[in-house]
């Protein structure tokens, strides 16, 4: 067993782990957030994006051990107590959802997709989306979201 | 044994309201009401009719709606708080859904069919006028006045000439417990006096989804829970001969879980459960693979000697013989996968005799029994918990991975979690099955249909039924149980995918071999005046008479599902070079009824195509017998972003009519609309899906 250190949503975290758990695991089972979804655990789908310093990662395929010092941001720590974040507003607005599971990691993937690209057009947007999956099929609307997201985050 | 079900129903409808608080209590009972016409077509259980939903306006004024359905991402959580407020006069903020908890609500078969807003809209719309009415009792009685001259705004009733005078459902209800049960059929809204229904209405549990606070089985965290892991064989329908578990020490605090075909290791961390697992070595006795994704379909006609009609009118040998334009064609469709992004989950724990389960299972009240009779406990010791579903499709109708969690927490005698892999996934999907038609068709001189003759191997007859008018035509189902490699099962209109596919592809093909535009030739021999204006209604709001940029071509489907009528007109650009067919542009038409939130049906119309288009142009499962090679979406390619349409839904305005379903219709036309737009763009007609670059080319 290894410690390892990080911040999860802006709070420390320290955790004993073996080292090649993944970093879905120790979000979800081991610090009990269960906002961010097991899909498919190989990094096809994209349900489990969270953000590591900022870039959208797989959270499935991202081992334990290599978040050492890591800054990581789940679906639980992109909203405020007082305010919902712009992404997460224009998702309802757009109602960009249906059964909700692949929610958490679109919002996290565009979120990592916007601070990297604030002005991206819609075809930009769909690449930068590409690899994360919806059974649902929401993605235009989910495209339209992000466009608005991306203008309200430049305020 | 019909009495004895009748006993345990009333036996639980006395629980059921004994359980509840207190405040203005409604029962509605299907059996007791004209309302069962709706259902004749059905065949019910007891529990069915006699206790079907009931409403609690509570003491604080806030309604609870009780409904066996549950929500999968269909929308029915808005959907259904949207009727039950229109006809209580309250703001739609103020109902709680309480959905397929099977010790609160009443018992519902499963949520599956597109029935939901069929059946379930009118009952609750019945209990709810009726709620309405006792509450305005109780104020007519409050203010010694007759209720003809009171008034309800928003859950707070006053004197129609005297606005001083007033009291809320609230006030009305505190301090009592009073329990109606429905009698008569109760008076309903006419479609002119709707303030709420065919309003559109954002989900309501879209805060909880965008949060991450909406929960779903996995994420529920019991104390001592252990996360368990199946050991699988490679091959579907495997037996088990010999376990070694020698190497199971090596993992502290692992143990072995195994009765009958089922080996199971668990532990607190679900990482250790799956190392221990892969540690298991199992000897599996593999049935012998008789096809795979290439030989199915031969295999099929080979194999089944069975068959039914269906229709039949005429003689097919008369409509040869004044046919003169004659085609046949043979149409294959492979099995395809829900692929729902949440697998299947359970979630569990034994309390003495008593056991609890967060599953997500379409059928709350079907896995009550499936649990019950799998580890031999009465039903009423099972209780089935209300959770979302990340996806469903028809994919989560059956209860394995709920009977299996239960088995294993009552062999380790510990909360347990059961999380299935993708890899298990698409093992244990139960797929849409695959499927041949073999279509001859025959016009005369004219372009009428003179013949149409339909074979249909394993898709079943749904929405087969000729809304073309053909004096001579047979439609006959071939089937036979156990003749695939694979379970299969019910997936989003379950075979109207597959025979839609096959005779819109085939009225094209007719069309084309006429000579006459395929949107004239529909027209011209369709027999149902609704579907005739359902298709002018997609083709206005297309634009068909619009020229085609180069490499693009136009397809139309028709189809019926649900009680829908669907028409859809698609746009795509094929790339001759490479195959790639890039859809542009869907627009899809539906006569359902009264449409009771446009907004909620646009959404399951846009999501129904957009599913669509993966098992028309690239959804594939690939096996030799029961060893499956599709095992992840590294190899089965659902659509993504870049392959979505514009999308355009449009509905027949039919607000005075009964509602139909929304669910699955959408979905059946996508298939054809794309093999008809693929041929109009570059003439290659393929006749299997899915219509991937290579067939295409092949075509060529």
């Amino acid at each position: 067993m290894k410690q390892v250190n990080f911040s999860l949503n802006g709070k420390p975290v320290s955790l004993e782990v073996q080292g090649q758990e993944s970093l879905l695991t120790v979000i979800r089972i081991y610090l009990s957030q269960t906002g961010t979804k097991y899909g498919c655990g190989i990094g096809e789908c994209g349900a489990c994006t969270v953000l590591i310093d900022k870039e959208p990662v797989r959270s499935c395929t991202t081992l334990a051990e290599d978040i050492e010092g890591k800054d990581i941001i789940s679906i639980e720590g992109l909203h405020t107590q007082e305010a919902l974040h712009p992404l997460q507003e224009a998702f309802i607005s757009h109602d960009a959802l249906q059964c909700g599971f692949c929610t958490s990691g679109m919002i996290m993937n565009a979120y990592g997709f916007l601070l990297q690209n604030p002005n991206a057009d819609r075809k930009k947007i769909i690449e930068g989306m590409e690899s994360n999956l919806c059974r649902c099929g929401a993605y235009n609307r989910i495209v339209d979201a992000i466009q608005t997201a991306g203008k309200e985050m430049l305020k | 044994m019909k009495s004895e079900i009748k006993n345990e129903t009333v036996y639980s409808r006395r629980r059921f309201i004994k359980n509840l608080g207190g405040g203005v209590i409604v029962v509605f009972c299907l059996g007791e009401m004209s309302f069962s016409s709706l259902f004749a077509q059905e065949i019910l259980a007891p529990e069915e009719i006699d206790f079907n939903a009931y409403l609690r306006v509570k003491e604080d004024g806030r309604v609870d709606c009780f409904t066996g359905k549950i929500e999968m991402g269909q929308g029915i959580v808005t959907s259904l708080a949207q009727v039950v407020a229109e006809e209580l006069e309250v703001s739609i903020y103020n109902i709680d859904m309480v959905m397929g908890d099977t010790e609160l609500c009443p018992y519902d078969r499963g949520t599956w069919g597109s029935l939901t807003t069929r059946f379930i809209d009118p009952v609750l719309r019945a209990a709810a006028a009726e709620t309405r009415e006792v509450l305005l009792d109780l104020a007519a009685e409050h203010f010694g006045i007759s209720k003809s001259f009171l008034q309800v705004i928003e859950g707070v009733v006053s004197v129609k000439d005297d606005s001083t005078k007033k009291i809320s459902y609230a006030e009305l209800t505190n301090g009592k417990k009073i329990v109606r049960s429905l009698t008569r059929k109760p008076e309903i809204k006419k479609a002119k006096d709707f303030k709420l229904i065919g309003k559109p209405i954002g989900s309501l549990d879209a805060e909880a989804k965008v949060t991450g606070k909406a929960k779903y089985s996995g994420d529920i965290l019991l104390p001592g829970m252990v996360h368990a892991t199946i050991v699988r064989p490679e091959v579907f329908g495997s037996k088990k001969v010999k376990v070694d578990a020698s190497k199971l020490a090596d993992f502290a605090g692992a143990q072995l879980v195994e009765k009958d075909n089922l080996v199971a290791v668990v532990h607190r961390d679900p990482e250790v459960s799956n190392q221990a697992a892969n540690s298991i070595q199992v000897t599996w006795d593999a049935p012998v693979a008789k096809a795979n994704q290439e030989t199915v379909f031969q295999y099929l006609e080979d194999t089944i000697q069975d068959h039914e009609v269906f229709k039949k009118e005429g003689t097919l040998s008369s409509g040869k013989e004044v046919s003169t334009v004659y085609k046949e064609a043979t149409y294959h469709d492979g099995y395809k996968a829900h692929a729902s992004i949440e697998t299947h989950v359970a979630t569990c724990f034994f309390e003495g005799d008593k056991f609890t389960l967060w599953a997500s299972t379409q059928s709350p009240f079907g896995t009550r029994s499936a649990v019950a009779r799998a580890l031999q406990m009465p039903e009423e010791k099972v209780h089935v918990k209300q959770i979302f579903l990340g996806g469903g499709f028809g994919g989560k109708s059956n209860s394995q991975q709920s009977i299996e969690a239960a088995t294993i927490s009552k062999l380790c005698g510990k909360p347990v979690q059961l999380v299935w892999s993708r890899k298990e996934e698409f093992m244990y999907d139960n797929f849409r099955t695959a499927a041949v038609v073999k279509v001859a068709g025959g016009t005369d001189n004219k372009g009428k249909l003179k013949l149409w003759d339909f074979d249909i191997y394993c898709a079943g007859t749904r929405g087969t039924e000729l809304f073309y008018g053909v004096p001579n035509n047979r439609i006959r189902s071939f089937n036979q149980s156990g003749v695939h490699p694979f379970g299969t099962g019910a997936w989003r209109a379950p075979g109207n995918n597959t025979t839609t596919f096959a005779r819109e592809s085939h009225i094209d093909v007719m069309a084309h071999a006429a000579g006459i535009d395929p949107l004239e030739f529909r027209l011209k021999n369709l027999n149902n005046n609704d579907m005739i204006a359902t298709l002018q209604l997609a083709a206005k709001t297309f634009g068909y008479d619009k020229e085609k940029e180069p490499g693009h071509g136009y397809g139309i489907a028709l189809g019926q599902d649900a009680g829908t009528l669907v028409a859809m007109i698609a746009e795509v650009f094929v790339d001759t070079k490479t195959g790639e067919v890039q859809p542009i542009r869907i627009v899809c038409s539906q006569d359902m009824g009264q449409v009771v939130n446009p907004h909620g049906a646009t959404l399951q119309t846009e999501g129904g195509i957009t599913m669509g288009i993966g098992y028309a142009l690239s959804e594939e499962i690939e096996f030799e017998g029961g060893d499956l090679k599709t095992t992840n979406f590294n190899r089965y390619e659902i659509t993504r972003f870049s392959k979505t349409p514009t999308i355009e839904c449009v509905f027949i305005d039919k607000m005075d009519s009964a509602p139909q379903g929304g669910g699955e219709p959408a979905i059946i036309c996508v298939g054809a609309a794309i093999a008809n737009a693929v041929f109009d763009a570059c003439g290659a007609r393929v006749n299997r899906m899915p219509i991937t670059p290579e067939r295409i080319l092949t075509a060529l």
